[in-house]
């Protein structure tokens, strides 16, 4: 009985990958004690957000892709139906148009879209395998733009480029040429100047502050500035856990969400960032090796979509905070508060679970 | 275009190859993971190794604050241990403009209803606000009584950005006794920092807001302030102090003690009743300043805080000029007193014997101009010592003509008469010794014989200020050593009670003969014996020696008699007096000038005699000011 619950719950869960999905997360608890300045209300907070993520992770798991790929349409067509309700009603918080009121809920669309779109380019790219051509591609650009620029116009720049960032990614793994991969990339250089005329002004003044943030040291440089100082005094070896000074004298902004790098980084150093680096770089190994392994062209693209977005994440929210990327609002994956970015990120590895342990059951 | 059609449309899938392809793009998007990474961790190395001293230093500057903790001014005592300017601390009701979000004015009337704010504390308030715009937080009210305390604490809510402080204050508990002497602090102003920037001292004034202005407050400014101590502070992004890393003590200033003797001090006062003038009183012995009195002085209290506009216009436009310091930057023609200097020349130069007679018939007559005598009628005969006793002007008309200008003003320059004494307080004024030189350059013009008699009387150009006639009363009562006078007998340590004693050496001692100073000072001492300043002193319990004087403000005409009555108050003569006692052994040397008060002897003596009494017997004047007619001769 008891070995039946135990295979019932273990069945669908890929040891590698949660391993270093626990460690990370452990860690992430022990960064944010000292973030919240020895909060325990925080802490156990941040506790329950890890359990609920770790169920969905567990739910996701247990859901063999073809299920997934039956719900990519309607999924996506809800999501880009709610954006453009969110376009016309929604609420204005902190002057983004971003929530949407579903009776007494508050949710967030883009936070959906976010699997929804890799879900639906896979979905779209698998549906015509057979037969891909240069409109397909097409298709697929506007299945992704759409979506992409309705957030921007919230605006929510991190969101969006997180977004645009999977579809890419499916793009590229569905074969894209590179030569059209070339061509976009030179027009998207020469189209940086329109960009930079529909980008809101405290877009712009991301952008400039990060080319120079001594430029406005005390307002949209702030951040940044203190956060490479947090980043830089920590040194080879770090001050210690619960010893950052930047951390504990309140001069990181953020720090228990979007800038809780910093708080690690003051307090465990060179060393510690490369641990970090290494765990996440696991979860990434694991999710290319399960992408590799997937059944067919759903699955290797969600898988790789997942995997790619994921790094992403690590990426631009490690750039923003020792100061090589503007600063955009997306938190440190697996460590970062927030329980939203945790159920996101742990559905996309259920996501991943379930392909690498439901290949057998598709092949058969 | 060969890869974008992966399947050319055939039937057959290539299920190998398309698992290859995608493999080879899985491959490539991990070796873009690997390569972001490495930028990552380049970024780390460079932050955290190459660049860690320059972050740890900012992290360091963030968190560190250096708090200057300001030291105690030094306290001013009299010799006895009098305090003349000392410290209180006091809490203030303070506003800080830029936390304000109301007009200030209706802020400070709601703070009206819980605390007392006179209409003096609003002018005040709204002049420091003016003034010192870069001030943080400008004082309301100080002094706040423990239940204004408590009151303003229950409503403190209502007023954000004000707030209470315990301050330290700067205190004159004399009041306007020292007003001259002891002088002020204030705000520190632009001009003022600059100079400390140029000084090199800035670093010692942070967090210092007052700086000495005037008197020996200005002139012991480095030995008053101290030496500034420093907090090191750990703090938050809000600037709040979360715990003290490091202090390193202030050093307290050094305190002054003077020569000055309040007592004495305050007997001149009363002494001068309403009138107005300086008395200078020194200790012949070392230059030591025993009483310094302009007349009349100011509270310096009201100019702490930055004055208001009303007392100070009050202070700045009456005639009686409070402000201005008679005592070193007043000048005045010295009279009379100026003869036993012209007397002890004309020894010097052998121009005239002691027992030398000359018949004064009441006038000197000289250029087609006559120099009339007071007396009308004249002396008859008159010797030096009468010359002296009853001051008589002919004797000194002739002697002046027989000297010339040259050996004038070269014998009196000696005395000081015409140059700054050097005393330890700033504003002094140089007076006028005239010379051909000095006329020359002031006027481009020549010297005229003429001009040289009435300069034997101690008119004409002649100016100089009572510290003058005093150093040189002083100089003379001890025979010839020129001390410079000053205010501050000792710089005491505060921690170790160490006194370091400030001047006692001589500056130099005048080339005398020992008997002509005699034959001088034997005249002096009849003064007051059988002289003009004989009623002043009569009875007195000690041999004094003193030489009446009267300035004359405006020219008397020809065949015209002064008449005092006659005169309008402020151009009535100034009375004048320098004398020593004892007269064998002088322990104290004094110039008084009583302005427009008409003859010396008659308003200036008697205050000397106040102060010997006070000074050599200790004994206080029952009656201040009394008035002692003399129908002697000046």
């Amino acid at each position: 009985m008891i070995r039946r619950i135990t295979r019932f719950l273990v069945a669908h869960i890929d040891v590698p990958l949660l391993g270093a999905v626990l460690l990370l997360m452990i860690a992430g608890l022990f960064v944010l004690f000292s973030a919240s300045n020895a909060s325990v209300a925080r802490l156990s907070s941040q506790l329950t957000n890890v359990l609920v993520a770790l169920a969905v992770m567990w739910i996701f798991a247990n859901i063999p892709p073809h299920y997934l790929q039956r719900l990519s349409l309607p999924v996506y067509v809800a999501g880009l139906a709610m954006l453009i309700a969110v376009a016309l009603y929604g609420d204005i918080v902190n002057g983004a148009r971003r929530w949407l009121h579903v009776g007494v809920a508050r949710i967030q669309p883009s936070e959906l879209m976010k699997i929804a779109v890799p879900l639906m380019l896979a979905w779209y790219f698998n549906r015509h395998e057979a037969t891909l051509r240069l409109v397909n591609y097409l298709v697929a650009a506007v299945l992704l733009v759409v979506p992409v620029a309705l957030i921007v116009r919230q605006p929510d720049l991190g969101t969006s480029a997180l977004i645009f960032a999977s579809g890419c990614y499916v793009l590229f793994l569905a074969g894209l040429s590179w030569r059209i991969i070339a061509g976009i990339t030179v027009a998207g250089l020469a189209s940086l100047p329109f960009v930079w005329s529909v980008l809101h002004d405290y877009q712009r003044q991301r952008v400039l502050t990060l080319l120079d943030p001594t430029q406005d040291p005390l307002g949209a440089g702030y951040h940044t500035i203190q956060s490479t100082i947090a980043v830089g005094a920590g040194g080879l070896a770090g001050k210690g856990w619960m010893n950052g000074t930047q951390t504990h004298l309140d001069f990181i902004p953020e720090r228990t969400t979007d800038f809780i790098f910093a708080v690690y980084s003051e307090e465990f150093g060179l060393i510690g960032n490369f641990v970090l680096l290494f765990l996440f770089l696991l979860v990434i190994a694991r999710g290319i090796v399960i992408t590799a392994n997937a059944p067919d062209l759903f699955t290797r693209l969600l898988a790789g979509a997942i995997t790619l977005t994921f790094f992403t994440y690590v990426f631009v929210n490690m750039g923003m905070v020792s100061g090589i990327l503007p600063v955009v609002g997306v938190p440190l994956p697996l460590i970062s508060y927030g329980g939203t970015s945790l159920v996101t990120i742990c559905l996309g590895f259920g996501i991943l679970m379930s392909i690498e342990t439901h290949k057998k059951l598709v092949q058969t | 275009m060969s890869e974008l059609i992966i399947n050319p449309g055939i039937e057959f899938r290539d299920s190998q190859l398309e698992i290859y392809n995608f493999r080879w793009r899985l491959f490539a998007a991990a070796a873009f993971v690997l390569l972001m990474f490495g930028i990552l961790v380049g970024r780390f190395y460079y932050l955290q190794v190459l660049q860690y001293e320059h972050y740890q230093t900012l992290a360091e500057a963030n968190r560190i604050s250096v708090v200057p903790i300001v030291p105690n001014r030094g306290v001013i005592i009299d010799r006895n241990g009098v305090e003349l300017a000392n410290n209180y601390s006091a809490y203030t009701l303070e506003i800080k403009p830029a936390k304000v979000e109301k007009k200030i004015a209706s802020l400070i009337d709601e703070l009206a209803e819980l605390i007392d704010i006179s209409p003096r504390d609003r002018r005040r308030f709204n002049k420091l606000l003016e003034e010192n715009r870069s001030l943080e937080s400008v004082p309301i009210r100080t002094r706040l009584s423990d239940e204004e305390i408590a009151r303003f604490a229950a409503n403190r809510y209502r007023f954000p950005g004000v707030e209470i402080n315990a301050r330290t204050f700067r205190q004159y508990p004399q009041g306007e006794l020292f007003s001259h002497v002891v002088g002020h602090i204030g705000r520190i102003n632009q001009r003022e920092l600059d100079q400390l920037d140029n000084d090199g001292l800035m670093s010692n004034y942070r967090g210092t807001d007052y700086i000495g202005k005037t008197g020996l407050e200005h002139s012991y400014e480095n030995f008053l302030h101290g030496t500034t101590g420093i907090e090191e502070v750990e703090v938050d992004s809000g600037g709040r102090a979360v715990r003290t890393l490091s202090r390193t003590a202030p050093v307290s200033g050094n305190n002054l003690v003077l020569n000055l003797d309040a007592g004495l001090q305050e007997v001149v006062y009363r002494a001068f009743g309403d009138r107005r003038g300086a008395l200078v009183a020194i200790d012949p012995q070392n230059g030591g300043v025993l009483a310094f009195v302009s007349k009349p002085g100011f509270d310096p209290n009201l100019f702490v805080d930055g004055i208001d506009s009303q007392s100070w216009s009050e202070l700045n436009e009456s005639p009686d000029r409070p402000l201005i310091n008679r005592a070193l930057a007043g000048t005045y023609p010295p009279g009379s007193t100026f003869k036993p200097y012209m007397a002890l020349a004309a020894l010097t130069y052998g121009k005239r014997a002691p027992q030398q007679t000359i018949s004064d018939p009441g006038y000197f007559n000289f250029g087609g101009r006559t120099f009339r005598d007071d007396k009308i009628g004249g002396h008859g005969l008159v010797d030096m010592y009468k010359s002296i006793v009853a001051s008589c002007d002919t004797y000194y008309y002739m002697l002046a003509n027989d000297l010339g200008i040259d050996r004038i003003s070269a014998f009196m320059a000696k005395f000081g008469f015409g140059s700054r004494t050097g005393i330890d307080i700033p504003g002094e004024s140089a007076g006028i010794l005239p010379s051909q030189e000095w006329k020359m350059r002031r006027f481009k013009q020549k010297w005229y014989p003429g001009e040289t008699i009435s300069i034997g009387i101690g008119q004409g150009y002649n100016a100089y200020t009572p510290l003058q006639l005093a150093a040189a009363i002083a100089t003379l009562a001890d025979d010839g050593v020129v001390f410079r006078p000053h205010i501050v007998g000792y710089v005491e340590n505060v921690a170790t009670r160490e006194r370091t004693p400030i001047e006692p050496k001589a500056l130099r001692t005048l080339d005398l003969k020992p008997e002509y100073v005699a034959v001088v000072k034997q005249a002096l001492v009849g003064v007051n014996r059988e002289g003009t300043g004989a009623r002043a002193f009569a009875g007195a319990g000690y041999v004094s020696a003193g030489k009446t004087g009267t300035a004359q403000l405006i020219g008397i005409k020809q065949g015209e008699k002064y008449v005092e009555g006659r005169v309008h108050e402020r151009y009535r003569d100034h009375a004048l007096f320098i004398a020593y006692a004892p007269a064998d052994k002088p322990k104290i040397a004094l110039a008084v000038v009583v302005e427009n008060a008409g003859f010396g002897a008659r308003a200036a003596a008697p205050i000397a005699r106040q102060v010997f009494d006070y000074y050599l017997l200790g004994k206080k004047p029952v009656d201040p000011a009394k008035e002692s007619d003399s129908n002697a001769n000046d």
